[in-house]
């Protein structure tokens, strides 16, 4: 096979150390967002405001490589001019793209900044190249990024029929549900992934040492119980432990993270044009180690596809920072649907 | 004011979802949402079933529409979502962008978009109507207020649904949860859900209902049920939307197009209605709480 067209390395920076960290272990991209709702990881202490989004580009130009804002959640009627603010200052602010899941605000970025380049969320549930052609066609959108939904043969057929470049998840944390299409949250606490750009947040979380273990509830649901011997894990709702017909268990997901890096010479044959690591709410040390254990591996396959296998080391390194130290291929397996 | 029967969730028998409509038929209901959103594998009734079923319902006076696939995978969703936007007997509810890019294309002005599609903003709501909808149903997770301001910066908007009974439908996957409680995959899944005429109750580690197991797709167990606030709903939306359940479906029917009529006001509504729940209710959305409290405005 002859060396395969560059896929870019997307990686998450959820603060300014983290940009410069991935930026310095080899990511091409960061992707990132403003202090408040207008991106879907809307948590306490991360994001930027406008004099580290400055000095983040800024950094990130001087060593070559891009930044992308995730502008990602849905304005209403009430705060419609906080996200189009938002699109002006990315323009404004010299960043490379942003990252939108609402039409209108599209019209918007279109119309008012045609040289800004605009790449549709994983938040706008576009899982067919019908939906991603209806992007393109009316708003010019450059790239997509793939909900965690469909099997490696779906994601080739994708790429056969549309002109806009597609990116895919490959590690971190991952959404069981279709991203964009998840009122979960929104249904136990209040807080919409959609339009607050939080899931299960920090506020609504009471961890209770009790007789039966320590609780971990969210807005005063039971979302899991772990005994002494069990590392209690934080209440995202979709990952606790519930009762089904008597039965106790993970109904909807373990806590366990996604890891494709088997599967990056497929990725690569099939076309995807960059690989997305999830986790702008982790640390700069958990971005260190998986951005320069992708960008080997990344490396290591446009330099000579054939040979590629993973390293042992590589995925020695990837298990110290998983979520629930276990790895899922996700949808990409057809068995874990 | 118009009630509307929402696409069918669940997976019944052949004949189940057959003599339900045959009732239906004889129902409130003014406007029927049929065919298959939640899963593809989904095949005791095909396509042509429910053009026949459209067929029976449109005689005997219903504004039909056929549903589109909320989740479209594969290239076979893509061909089903092709008949149904080709056919021009009835008209279209899209629930992915894919559908309404073809509903345009295929330059149709009649259809509906639906409540998956994400509209929370006057802006994208105008570009749906641009590209042919008559009507929008809004996500159910959105509140009163932030509806109210949605329309108020639309003129002219296209009619509102708003979904007023029934279980939520919370959140879609690729996975499917019916059939890993059964420990089976998707692809060999025995169809399980088949016959689970309200889908699973999931309950929390303490015994208390919290979600519904139906498939690829989570729903609220609590039963949302605008009846008690019908006076601020009926101020901004032109339908409900009631999503059918297992039993007394018809019976919700009626008992909305009496408080419709006011013959019976939205309290004692609500307290009529409760015969005919298997759950608690809830009202959280509506009043921008979180969506599984039942909230009554002091």
């Amino acid at each position: 096979m002859n060396p395969l067209p560059r896929i870019e390395l997307v990686c998450p920076a959820g603060s300014l150390p983290a940009l410069k960290t991935a930026i310095d272990h080899g990511a091409d991209c960061v992707y990132l967002g403003f202090k408040d709702a207008t991106n879907a990881r809307n948590f306490t202490g991360l994001n930027f405001d406008p004099a580290t989004m400055r000095e983040g580009v800024r950094y990130a130009h001087q060593h070559g490589r891009k930044v992308l804002l995730a502008l990602n959640t849905y304005p209403q009627a009430h705060n419609w001019a906080d996200w189009t603010a938002a699109v002006d200052r990315a323009a404004d602010m010299g960043l490379d793209a942003v990252i939108l899941a609402d039409p209108g605000l599209m019209a918007y970025a279109a119309k008012t900044h045609p040289q800004l380049r605009l790449h549709l969320s994983v938040q706008g549930s576009a899982t067919s190249y019908e939906a991603i052609n209806f992007y393109h066609e009316r708003f010019g959108i450059q790239r997509a990024v793939l909900p965690r939904v469909l099997s490696l043969a779906q994601v080739e057929q994708v790429i056969g029929k549309t002109p806009v470049e597609i990116e895919v998840f490959g590690f971190g944390g991952l959404c069981v549900m279709v991203e964009g299409r998840c009122a979960l949250s929104a249904y136990a606490t209040g807080e919409s992934p959609n339009c607050n750009g939080a899931c299960s947040p920090g506020k609504h979380v009471r961890w209770e040492k009790t007789p039966q273990g320590m609780e971990t509830r969210l807005n005063g649901i039971l979302i899991d119980r772990f005994a002494d011997n069990e590392r209690a894990g934080y209440p995202t709702l979709c990952k606790g432990r519930f009762e089904v017909n008597g039965e106790t268990y993970y109904a909807i997901e373990e806590p366990t993270s996604l890891n494709t890096l088997e599967l990056l010479p497929a990725l690569a044959r099939a076309g995807v044009r960059a690989i997305k690591v999830e986790g702008r709410q982790r640390s700069p040390a958990y971005v260190a180690q998986v951005t320069q254990v992708w960008r080997a591996a990344l490396d290591r396959l446009m330099a000579d596809a054939d040979s590629f296998t993973v390293q042992p080391a590589w995925m020695a390194a990837l298990n110290k920072v998983s979520e629930g130290q276990s790895h899922t291929l996700g949808a990409y397996y057809r068995p874990w649907k | 004011m118009k009630l509307a029967l929402g696409p069918l969730l669940y997976y019944w028998p052949r004949q189940a979802t057959l003599d339900f409509y045959a009732e239906i038929a004889d129902s409130p209901a003014d406007i029927v949402y049929l065919g298959e959103t939640v899963c593809a594998r989904r095949h005791e009734l095909r396509l042509d079933d429910w053009l026949e079923v459209a067929g029976m319902l449109a005689a005997a006076g219903k504004e039909v529409l056929l549903s589109t696939q909320t989740l479209i995978e594969s290239e076979s969703d893509l061909k089903t979502l092709r008949r149904i936007v080709a056919q021009r007997e009835f008209s279209v509810e899209a629930n992915d962008m894919g559908a309404v890019r073809l509903l345009a294309e295929a330059g149709r002005n009649d259809w509906v978009a639906g409540p998956t599609l994400n509209v929370f903003n006057p802006a994208t709501l105008a570009l749906l109507q641009e590209a042919g909808a008559r009507r929008w149903v809004m996500p159910p997770e959105m509140s009163h207020k932030a509806l109210s301001a949605l329309l108020d910066g639309i003129d002219p908007a296209p009619e509102t649904e708003i979904f007023a009974w029934g279980r939520l439908p919370l959140a879609h996957s690729a996975r499917c949860f019916t059939a890993r409680h059964f420990n089976l995959q998707k692809d060999t899944c025995e169809f399980r859900c088949l016959g689970l005429a309200d889908g699973i109750v999931l309950r929390t580690r303490e015994g208390e209902p919290f979600l519904t197991l139906n498939g690829v797709q989570t729903q609220s167990s609590r039963i949302y049920n605008l009846l008690g606030d019908l006076s601020a709903v009926r101020e901004r939306a032109g339908v409900l939307r009631i999503s059918p359940q297992g039993e007394h479906t018809a019976a919700v029917l009626a008992t909305f197009r009496a408080a419709l009529a006011g013959e019976l006001d939205p309290q004692a509504a609500l307290v009529a209605s409760r015969q005919w729940m298997s759950e608690e209710p809830c009202n959280g959305f509506w009043h921008g709480r979180a969506g599984v409290e039942q909230y009554v405005a002091s």
